[in-house]
């Protein structure tokens, strides 16, 4: 077979990149001692996934087995490969660095992730791996007009996937240079490269397979670093969570993060006050707008759809949701130790030196665990954490492609242009020049994207599926009026809704606040007086604490001593200059010197941000300051999506629609005809 | 797949037992959704607009925000416990009487 034989040379190019000495430019977490330790466990990982599509490869030949597996997944291993899909880089890197940063909140940010697959399980899987084939295309397409729905269907996976997708990319090139030090672009090109060799030669069989293999990696490494963390206190959780409350890192942490307000507290106080909610979240509107986004798009988003068409029926469906919520459940409630751990061995602040999102947490303690940044142990437990993250980008990259290939593929050409009559060859090769495309389509806007604010990205992918595919698969599925009409309408109005909220919403960059916060690391603060408490402030109504229209509630502020001015880091710098011929101690001039190199770092930072924004004061949408208040635009797109696809319905007449209900119920429900 | 077009989908819907499977799982589903996403959001609004319940320490450290967001994690296994259970065992037998059966109904 000239497929499998033309896969050896193509898997071979991604490890060769890797491997070659060139790339390793910059400086990561990892001495240069240990790099070639790092190189060789990076080399086993990836050396593992390409055996596996390298056998994958000889089991993809029809289309059922391109997109689908063959149906041959069972439902344990689709849990689990559920759960490598959904625990991407962000979740298992970013909320560990949430709790480690911010006690409480971050812990209580990974709750939502979880409760969305309740709607998952009870009213999206079964019913979708009953009437469905290979996309959400398929199952609007089912009772609605099949080619207007698939067409729609197929845009908005493609976009949710392409705005997942670059999150993925442009946090994992960062991350990858951040840990081992590889240029940015390498590392897109190389997630990009051996993710399309995972689905052009493997398909979904290979996809799955990296997944499980890779979930399985990720939660033994988590395991092993729990016990370690956790071990100390005998298991117990008072016990560890003394440790953290007595931790002078995690006291010095909560006294900024509530700057004057920390006046007057013990340092008991101050520790106690990490494992209590407010630290991070503060808006409450806008943490039940992201709840809704998450417990209603995650049963929205296209890869995790698409993963129910893998197993034989509704019942293996059903358990790889119990799988895979055992999983993530489990994994989110280990997370819990390995931030708080994180916080307590490693610090707040060394965390935020590394990275100030904190995505270095879980990658640090790991590395001190084993025995610190000079052990062989530790650098190999480092190493070991940086390539399963590495591995988890390659693999939800993969998913994501796969995603938009398919819809790009099957719903559109097969189904639209081609009017469902293809052979399987040609589906086949149509489903991996698709998976080409989009493949270098996701590499190209990686390296466009380098350096772009991306953050709101999955949140807005979240937003989309939720406010868009959730609404018209739902109402398809469970309401008897629902048609093409309402489907076309609602689509276009939820995503076009959330993404525009997104737009003119505080996750975009706005110059004015970059200028004055870098203007505040250069020059400092000029003394305050003292300030009286005030009140809090009622708003003018619910429409205010949503858009900046009118007057915004506002919180009582304590009372608050004078303070005197704070030095900018410039002339913090001159001082410490001054400082160091006069110092004659070792230690005391290797601190001063690290210090040193701490603002250089910050100044440099602050210069680039007042560079870039130079006579800017507006945001790429033209606004001075977000028009749109929360961050996340579930609770207003959500609902507009429900309401236009019922409204839609109502006002459109689809006979095909009507007519095909009962079919499309009683086959939901039993699994009568399921492909 | 050949008795794809003998099927009468309205005589199965209209079916007695298919109306009883219908009701008993909309029933089921629904009540343990919206119990879901009430639990789910008591979370955040508690946290938000009464931290003082948050706050009061019952086990050492251990606060009545942890224990409440760690139950977020057992009522969500719960959840998905109790449903497959329920779909296990009483669900799919009712599908599949009518699976067994559909070919009659209505011909």
């Amino acid at each position: 077979m000239h497929t499998t034989h033309r896969t050896k040379s193509w898997l071979a190019m991604p490890l060769l990149t890797m491997l070659s000495p060139a790339v390793w430019a910059g400086e990561g977490a990892v001495a240069d001692e240990f790099k070639l330790l790092t190189v060789a466990v990076f080399g086993a990982i990836i050396a593992l996934t390409i055996a596996i599509t390298y056998w994958a490869a000889k089991k993809t030949n029809t289309t059922a087995e391109f997109y689908a597996a063959g149906r041959s997944i069972s439902g344990a291993q689709n849990g689990w490969a559920i759960a490598g899909d959904y625990l991407s880089a962000a979740s298992f890197l970013g909320i560990a660095g949430l709790i480690s940063l911010y006690g409480y909140d971050g812990f209580m940010y990974s709750v939502g992730f979880l409760v969305a697959y309740i709607t998952v399980l009870l009213v999206i899987a079964e019913p979708c791996r009953n009437i469905g084939k290979y996309t959400l295309g398929d199952i609007l397409a089912f009772r609605n007009d099949p080619k207007k729905t698939k067409t729609i269907a197929a845009i908005s996976t493609i976009t949710v996937s392409i705005f997942y997708l670059t999150a993925q990319m442009v946090g994992g090139g960062v991350l990858i240079k951040t840990l081992i030090g590889i240029d940015y672009e390498v590392s897109v090109i190389g997630v990009g490269i051996l993710m399309l060799a995972y689905v052009v030669f493997g398909g979904m069989v290979a996809t799955t397979w990296v997944q499980i293999v890779k979930a399985i990696l990720l939660v033994v490494a988590s395991l092993v670093l729990v016990v370690l963390v956790w071990a100390p206190y005998g298991f117990s959780l008072p016990g560890f969570l003394d440790s953290v409350v007595h931790n002078d890192g995690v006291q010095k942490q909560v006294a900024k993060l509530l700057g004057n307000s920390a006046t007057g507290m013990t340092p008991e106080e101050l520790g106690q006050r990490f494992l209590e909610p407010g630290l991070f979240l503060k808006n409450p509107i806008d943490q039940i707008s992201l709840g809704m986004a998450l417990v209603l798009g995650t049963a929205g988003l296209p890869h995790i759809l698409m993963r129910f068409f893998t197993v034989p029926n509704a019942q293996e469906a059903r358990k790889s949701v119990i799988w895979a919520m055992a999983i993530i459940g489990g994994f989110y409630v280990i997370t819990l130790f390995l931030g708080l751990g994180a916080a307590t061995h490693v610090g707040p602040a060394n965390i935020i030196a590394l990275d100030k999102g904190g995505n270095m947490a879980a990658p640090i303690l790991a590395q001190y665990l084993g025995g610190g940044a000079h052990s062989i142990l530790g650098n190999f437990f480092l190493a070991f954490v940086a390539a399963v993250a590495f591995a988890t980008i390659v693999a939800v990259v993969a998913g994501l492609v796969l995603a938009s290939a398919s819809a790009m593929a099957h719903d559109i050409y097969v189904g639209v242009i081609r009017g469902n009559h293809a052979t399987q060859e040609e589906q086949v090769r149509a489903a991996r020049i698709s998976s080409v495309i989009v493949g270098i389509a996701a590499i190209v806007i990686g390296i466009m994207a380098k350096g772009q604010n991306v953050a709101h990205l999955v949140g807005m992918a979240f937003a989309v599926a939720a406010s868009s595919n959730l609404p018209a698969v739902f109402l398809t599925l469970y309401w008897k009026r629902c048609n093409t009409g309402g489907v076309i309408l609602g689509m276009l109005t939820g995503a076009t809704a959330a993404i525009a909220l997104v737009m003119v919403s505080p996750n975009m960059t706005y110059p004015k606040e970059v200028v004055k916060a870098a203007n505040k690391v250069l020059q400092g603060e000029p003394a305050a007086d003292a300030k009286p408490a005030v009140a809090a402030k009622p708003g003018e109504g619910i429409v205010c604490e949503l858009f900046a229209v009118c007057a915004k509630a506002e919180a009582a502020k304590p009372a608050t001593p004078s303070s005197p001015a704070k030095p900018g880091a410039l002339e913090k710098l001159t001082t410490l200059n001054a400082q160091l011929p006069t110092l004659t101690d070792a230690d005391a001039i290797a601190k001063v010197n690290k210090e040193i190199g701490k603002l250089s770092k910050d100044i440099a930072k602050a210069q680039d941000d007042l560079k870039q924004y130079a006579g800017k004061t507006t945001s790429i949408m033209g606004l001075e300051k977000p028009f749109f208040l929360l961050k996340n635009p579930g609770l207003i797109s959500i609902p507009l999506g429900f309401l236009m696809v019922m409204l839609g319905s109502l006002l459109y007449r689809d006979p095909r629609a009507e007519a095909m209900w009962e079919e499309l119920y009683v086959r939901q429900n039993t699994g009568i005809h399921a492909a | 797949m050949t008795t794809q077009h003998t099927m009468n989908w309205q005589a199965i819907d209209a079916d007695p037992r298919f109306q009883a499977l219908h009701r008993k799982k909309t029933l089921f589903l629904w009540g343990l959704m919206i119990f879901s996403v009430i639990y789910y959001f008591l979370l955040p609004v508690g946290a938000a607009y009464f931290p003082e319940i948050f706050k009061i320490r019952v086990w050492g450290p251990v606060n009545i925000g942890i224990l409440f967001a760690l139950s977020e994690f057992i009522v969500a296994w719960f959840i998905a416990v109790l449903y497959s259970r329920r779909a296990n065992a009483v669900f799919d037998s009712m599908a599949q009487e009518i699976i067994n059966d559909a070919h009659n109904i209505g011909a």
